[in-house]
């Protein structure tokens, strides 16, 4: 099936879920409502047949982040469907997490928690993996700023090991 | 240092026989120490491939002495640091460098392992001299292995420079 019927499947079963359908992306874009991800992402993977994902990523705009999925189905060959969930609040973000249902969106969603700070709820086992725990501040966010750090400011924020 | 010289220098013009000696020992000793410095594995990034290729057939690093890699710290004399060091590799940098015995050396190699390289980034150590002590610089994005080579070689002149009364590991003092 295409992604226009994809698209009006989806109209059918949830309709307030749909906020956007962007006309000018070069990718199949569906911008959805962030409190009915979840139910929306079960009905792709169970109806439609969605069983990959691919990519996880966020997007740090002046008013909103935005949560990107891009959704692939290799049991009907289906093509690239891109959803976007726009998320209000920039001081605590967060959204429920796809690992339930992709298994494969677990460490992107820690990348993504552990890069733009947006915490996934529902995920087992959020944690930062490519920096560590005490590091001060979200790298990807706009308002980090760009520097480098030495190794003495870093020390105090590293794990420190158990005085045996 | 140079107290430690007059006072050498003192010593050996009371006795004849330790200044004819003395010399020739530390030869002796430096070239053991330059002949048979084994290099402990650390690459990191792209610097390591170049300094596999260094240590392979064509430019022989096993003539310079650096027959094996060992791959535990305590059995090697060189830390060859390769690669760009992250924010969070920089500690274990730091604990293998501190695992190693003295008479230990440090060559750092390439230019993020000098300077961070072309990474000014939030998780990019810049330079490892920030942890531990580096006694040649090989600059390069990656140095060729003829550049290592010429490293190892200013390490050997180095090592054969020093004096074993006045190295710091082997002085009194608790340093």
């Amino acid at each position: 099936m295409t992604n226009e019927e994809i698209l009006a499947q989806i109209r059918e079963a949830f309709p307030t879920a749909v906020l956007d359908v962007p006309s000018d992306m070069i990718d199949y874009t569906i911008v959805l409502a962030a409190d009915q991800l979840l139910p929306v992402c079960r009905f792709l993977h169970d109806e439609i047949g969605m069983d990959y994902i691919t990519d996880v990523t966020a997007v740090d705009y002046p008013e909103y982040f935005e949560v990107v999925y891009h959704l692939y189905s290799i049991s009907k060959n289906q093509g690239m469907l891109t959803l976007k969930v726009r998320l209000e609040d920039k001081e605590n973000p967060a959204i429920d997490s796809v690992t339930p249902l992709w298994p494969g969106a677990n460490l992107m969603e820690c990348e993504v928690y552990d890069l733009m700070g947006i915490r996934f709820e529902g995920h087992p086992g959020l944690r930062r993996i490519m920096l560590w725990d005490g590091f001060p501040g979200h790298p990807l966010r706009k308002d980090f700023e760009n520097r480098t750090f030495t190794f003495k400011e870093l020390e105090p924020t590293r794990p420190q090991p158990p005085n045996w | 240092m140079s107290s430690q010289d007059e006072m050498v220098d003192k010593e050996l013009q009371r006795n004849i026989f330790l200044a004819r000696v003395e010399p020739l020992a530390n030869y002796v000793y430096n070239w053991g120490r330059k002949s048979s410095m084994w290099p402990v594995m650390f690459g990191l990034a792209c610097c390591a491939l170049e300094m596999i290729g260094a240590a392979a057939s064509r430019y022989d690093a096993a003539r310079f002495g650096m027959e094996l890699f060992r791959a535990s710290p305590r059995q090697a004399d060189l830390m060859i640091v390769a690669g760009t060091v992250t924010q969070k590799m920089a500690p274990q940098v730091l604990r293998i460098y501190q695992q190693m015995a003295e008479p230990k050396y440090v060559l750092a190699m390439g230019s993020c392992a000098i300077s961070g390289g072309i990474f000014t980034s939030y998780a990019v150590l810049q330079g490892v001299d920030e942890i531990v002590p580096v006694d040649v610089y090989v600059p390069g994005c990656p140095p060729r292995p003829e550049a290592l080579v010429q490293g190892f070689m200013m390490l050997h002149e180095k090592v054969m420079k020093q004096s074993f009364r006045a190295m710091p590991w082997y002085q009194k003092s608790a340093s």
